[in-house]
């Protein structure tokens, strides 16, 4: 579609995206996010440059947006070295306003702990104020949520119960399903440009708002402005207006 | 048995021909007639299953269960065997109840030499605590219905309990390194046989293979004894099945298209060969196999009006994978139907593991289905121009076939749509019905 209205134009400028673990890290799809993204990019004119990111490798010399998602346990074992290695960069790069959006595992790994069923403490990276107790049970369906970027849908699959420390902020409230665990009604964490959330689908599709607004503070940093052009989403809002009336009667 | 198991196994059997009979009468569902055996005698199976001369085989796996349980079906039926199978989508203890009411007598005796029965990973284990399998063929672990069963780690654990509890002999895909880890859990005594593709085309498979995570190192590739089947492809449609001890079958094409066809036949004749030893004869299984219609809605061709539509199922990444590789490079008109019901899969974020460039040149006429909307955005992002979007599959396929009269089509679907399109298919071209196979046509 709008691949093409734009290529004999000079590129708007290069957007360095990191793919975390794509190999161990990415069971649902969540490929899909760093697809989307990079397709967006070259949407809006800008030229993509996709890192994926595997374990004991060299971090790329620019990063402006971070990619993770789930993976199994046995993914998150494999990874966790390497995310050991790299956690000061992380952090750093965290606070310094980089755009992150880490899923479901990778979201739980960003956390300041994560409990395991057999009362194992296993320390995060403490990025987000939010601790993950194992469970017997899965939190298993889809999501509707109401966040800042507007309503937001995806597909939740996971056995942490996560709770938000005091003063962190949630990404959203749920409107359909579950979130960060049954009882109090969050779901995800956001700090400065960084987002924790269980929703694959993947997300980032499936919420054009959202995709676009990570990019545009990807796009400043990286090229001092962001100037998009307009993209055809009719199919992408169908999609998902779709859904948000499915499961919540809006 | 002793006189009170009989006579419970026998009321029970009563009681389910009853509800046979009442449910065929109303036209209703195949599982109540097994329920409600199963409610009297929760130990029936045992009880007819077995005592069968030459024992219970246990077909699982990801994909192919269904192809691979009718070749080796009709493989066995051709060696003169009478065998008891459970037709498709029965695949729950219930359902291999309710097909076997209909072969039993009040006595409880089956009048079967074998039984082979289909069941998903994790229904396996449920049969599994009642018959304990004499023998099982594990074809493979990919990601399918995560919602159900939340983890591949899982679901190659559930295989791996059901090979522990097989006390003749398993037979396990060689190249699956979730399938191959097994042989180190079956018990003493226990044989292992193997198939695997030839080296040759051994490139062809990582895209539809799942990568086993759980170790830093490659599994340690097993040896492939004299019995072991290996596919030896000639071009893509003729093949052998060579067994380096000697009597390959082959040279021959099956009526299914496709690699994954002919990985199926070769893991069914392996497993017909253990269980015939002596008695295996490489023509009578060839001539068997090259007879066998592909199920419904597994690549299916269905005669729509003098034109060829394929009917073509697809439930998960590695699945669509193989399937877009096989019709892939002759592309005709398509349409692609993904419902997220629960036999589906709630969660379509597979459709993202999938790469659709393959539909580039040809485009999709038409996407249908509960997620119409999110496969025609799958489809953007691949670049891969959609024509229409039109939920309702009814109007969905009228239309497809209405604006393609004349040429062949394509329908890639996903479970529940398959069944939907298939009933008002089967209605609109006069088509056999589920359950009424013509075999030999």
């Amino acid at each position: 579609m709008s691949e093409s209205t734009n290529q004999d134009q000079a590129s708007k400028g290069e957007v360095h995206l990191v793919h975390l673990y794509p190999r161990q890290m990415s069971i649902y799809g969540d490929l899909g996010n760093t697809r989307a993204m990079a397709a967006r990019l070259r949407w809006h004119g800008y030229t993509p440059v996709v890192h994926d990111h595997h374990p004991g490798a060299q971090w790329p010399e620019q990063a402006h947006l971070v990619l993770g998602g789930g993976g199994q346990d046995s993914g998150q074992v494999r990874v966790q070295e390497d995310l050991d290695a790299q956690a000061d960069r992380l952090r750093e790069l965290a606070n310094d306003g980089v755009p992150m959006l880490m899923i479901c595992g990778m979201y739980q790994l960003m956390g300041k702990a994560f409990i395991t069923v057999e009362g194992k403490r296993l320390p995060g990276l403490g990025i987000l104020d939010v601790t993950t107790q194992g469970n017997a049970t899965r939190m298993i369906g889809p999501v509707v949520l109401e966040t800042e970027f507007g309503t937001v849908v995806g597909y939740e699959n996971h056995s942490g119960s996560t709770v938000l420390g005091e003063g962190q902020a949630a990404f959203g409230k749920v409107l359909h399903g579950n979130g960060n665990n049954p009882e109090d009604g969050d779901e995800g964490a956001r700090t400065n440009n960084v987002i924790g959330s269980y929703l694959h689908g993947p997300i980032l599709p499936a919420n054009p708002a959202l995709a676009d607004s990570l990019l545009e503070i990807a796009a400043i940093r990286a090229t001092g402005s962001w100037l998009p052009n307009e993209i055809d989403d009719s199919i992408a809002t169908q999609a998902h207006q779709r859904q948000v009336t499915r499961l919540t009667d809006r | 048995m002793d006189l009170l198991t009989q006579v419970r196994t026998s009321a029970a059997i009563a009681v389910g021909k009853a509800a046979r009979t009442a449910s065929r009468l109303r036209g209703g569902g195949s599982a109540l007639p097994g329920l409600v055996t199963e409610k009297v005698d929760p130990r029936i199976l045992a009880h007819t299953l077995g005592e069968l001369a030459h024992g219970v085989v246990v077909v699982s796996g990801t994909n192919g269960k269904t192809t691979t349980t009718k070749m080796l079906v009709a493989v066995l039926r051709a060696h003169g065997l009478s065998v008891f199978t459970n037709p498709t989508g029965s695949n729950f203890t219930r359902g291999v109840i309710s097909s076997m009411l209909g072969e039993v007598g009040l006595s409880g005796r089956l009048k079967a030499d074998v039984a082979v029965v289909e069941l998903d990973e994790a229904h396996s284990l449920k049969f599994a605590q009642v018959v304990k399998p004499t023998h099982s063929l594990l074809l493979n672990v990919a990601r399918d219905q995560l919602d159900r069963f939340a983890e591949i780690d899982h679901t190659a654990q559930l295989l791996a309990s059901l090979a522990e509890q097989t006390h003749g002999s398993v037979v396990l895909n060689a190249d699956d390194a979730f399938i191959a880890r097994i042989a180190d859990v079956v018990q003493p005594g226990v044989g292992i046989e193997w198939f695997a593709v030839d080296p040759e085309i051994a490139d062809q498979l990582p895209a539809i293979q799942e990568d086993d995570v759980r170790f830093s190192d490659p599994a340690d590739a097993p040896t492939l004894g004299p019995a072991a089947g290996l596919l030896h492809p000639h071009d893509a449609k003729s093949f052998t099945i060579r067994y380096p001890g000697g009597s390959n079958v082959g040279p021959l094409e099956l009526r299914q298209r496709g690699l994954a066809a002919m990985i199926n036949s070769t893991a069914a004749t392996t497993m017909a060969r253990v269980l015939l030893d002596e008695r295996f004869v490489p023509a009578t299984a060839q001539m068997a196999l090259e007879r066998v219609n592909p199920p419904f809605g597994r690549g299916e061709v269905i005669d729509a009006g003098g034109c060829p539509l394929e009917l073509v199922l697809v439930k998960n990444p590695a699945g669509f994978t193989v399937a877009l590789g096989t019709y892939g490079n002759e592309p005709v008109a398509s349409m692609v139907a993904i419902n997220d019901n629960y036999a589906d899969g709630r969660d379509v974020s597979w459709l993202y593991d999938v790469s659709f460039e393959s539909l580039r040149s040809r485009g999709v006429a038409l996407t249908s289905g509960v997620r119409a909307y999110d496969m025609a955005l799958r489809l953007q992002y691949d670049d891969v121009q959609v024509d229409r979007v039109e939920p309702d599959l009814d109007e969905a396929l009228d239309s497809f076939l209405a604006a393609h009269q004349g040429e062949p089509t394509r329908i890639f679907c996903t479970y529940t749509a398959m069944m939907h399109l298939r009933r008002r298919l089967s209605t609109k071209f006069d088509l056999a019905r589920f359950g009424e196979d013509p075999e030999n046509e």
